[in-house]
């Protein structure tokens, strides 16, 4: 049972990953929706840093973790070096976490 | 031109090893879980090796343990769909031969394709698409190794703040393509949609309702077929509404 859903789940997947990337090959699409395929995966990455830093298992994620972000962010925003912006983040929540903010 | 692409090169292989890190940790995190849940060795080793999918991992842990292995596939695949745009999005960026296109989609992760979007398109995002890709591979899979054998010893990611690294970092690589306002206005109104939908929607889904936000370039292309020619206040007018639409 347990090898069936690891299979399963790995070949759909695969299927997801490997299908967006055939498509584009096969798709003729025309230039405004080319246009709006990186606007999508924007989207989809911004939705994807917005849920992970704000929420846990569909509730909010306590304080520790978006106060983290958000020096990222700021960090990012005064074009920071990458590395930094990623560690500053990191230590600000697990500082405050130390402190008993969570 | 040479010199350029190699500091460019050297400064992504740095970025990618900084979240490399994260992953490595993260990745003992999720053996170290699964074995003390109760799956054998091999099959966390086998997981992380062809499902490579962090949170549809520890998903599929949870409810395989909760006696739903059914709705561990169903769960996983959800959170997992969002991979389809992605793919569609990156296209070339992985190379042009059909090997590199089976290869790479299996390495296409969220932080693999914001490292290569983050770059123009050309070999500087081909390179840096293998680059993330690889390394990040390594990086979650000498990560669940370690969490086997380390077992309770791996550590809490939680305590080291390690969420707030991969939401940061993405961010971080998302910036430079938010200066477009078409991009900022369509990406930060799908951000706020899928925030929103969290606490409603079973996880996955609201990530992917935030592609409901293109429907605002969509809505703003289509012209009426015989509309008269408009002057600038009415054009204006136009505008207007349409930053109002945003900001509620």
């Amino acid at each position: 049972m347990l090898i069936a859903v690891i299979l399963a789940l790995a070949a759909g997947t695969y299927g997801f990953r490997v299908a967006g990337v055939l498509l584009r090959d096969r798709l003729d699409l025309p230039e405004w929706a080319r246009h709006l395929l990186p606007v999508g995966a924007a989207t989809l990455l911004a939705a994807l840093a917005a849920t992970a830093a704000l929420t846990e298992a569909g509730g909010f994620a306590g304080y520790a973790r978006p106060a983290g972000v958000l020096i990222g962010l700021v960090l990012a925003w005064r074009r920071a070096p990458f590395v930094l912006v990623v560690v500053a983040a990191a230590a600000t929540t697990a500082v405050l976490r130390l402190l008993g903010v969570d | 031109m040479r010199t350029a692409y190699r500091t460019g090169d050297a400064r992504v292989l740095r970025d990618v090893a900084a979240i490399g890190a994260a992953m490595l940790a993260v990745g003992a995190s999720f053996g170290a879980v699964a074995v003390a849940a109760g799956l054998p060795a091999w099959a966390t080793l086998a997981m992380s090796a062809v499902v490579y999918a962090g949170g549809a991992q520890f998903m599929a842990v949870g409810l395989v343990v909760a006696g739903s292995p059914l709705a561990a596939v169903l769960a996983g695949l959800l959170l997992n769909a969002r991979h389809l745009p992605f793919g569609l999005a990156l296209g070339g960026a992985l190379g042009s031969r059909r090997w590199q296109r089976l290869l790479g989609s299996h390495l296409m992760t969220d932080e693999a394709t914001a490292f290569a979007l983050a770059r123009p398109a050309g070999p500087g995002r081909r390179r840096a698409f293998w680059l993330a890709g690889v390394l990040l591979f390594l990086a979650w899979n000498t990560g669940t190794a370690l969490g086997v054998l380390a077992g309770g010893a791996a550590g809490d990611p939680a305590a080291l703040g390690l969420d707030a690294a991969f939401p940061a970092g993405l961010a971080a690589l998302l910036l430079p393509s938010l200066r477009d306002r078409e991009t900022r206005r369509v990406a930060l109104t799908g951000a706020g949609l899928a925030v929103l939908a969290t606490p409603l929607l079973p996880a996955g889904l609201p990530v992917l309702l935030a592609l409901a936000a293109l429907a605002l370039p969509l809505l703003a292309r289509r012209r009426p077929p015989a509309a008269p020619p408009r002057t600038a206040d009415e054009a204006a007018d136009d505008r207007s509404v349409r930053a109002g639409e945003v900001s509620c």
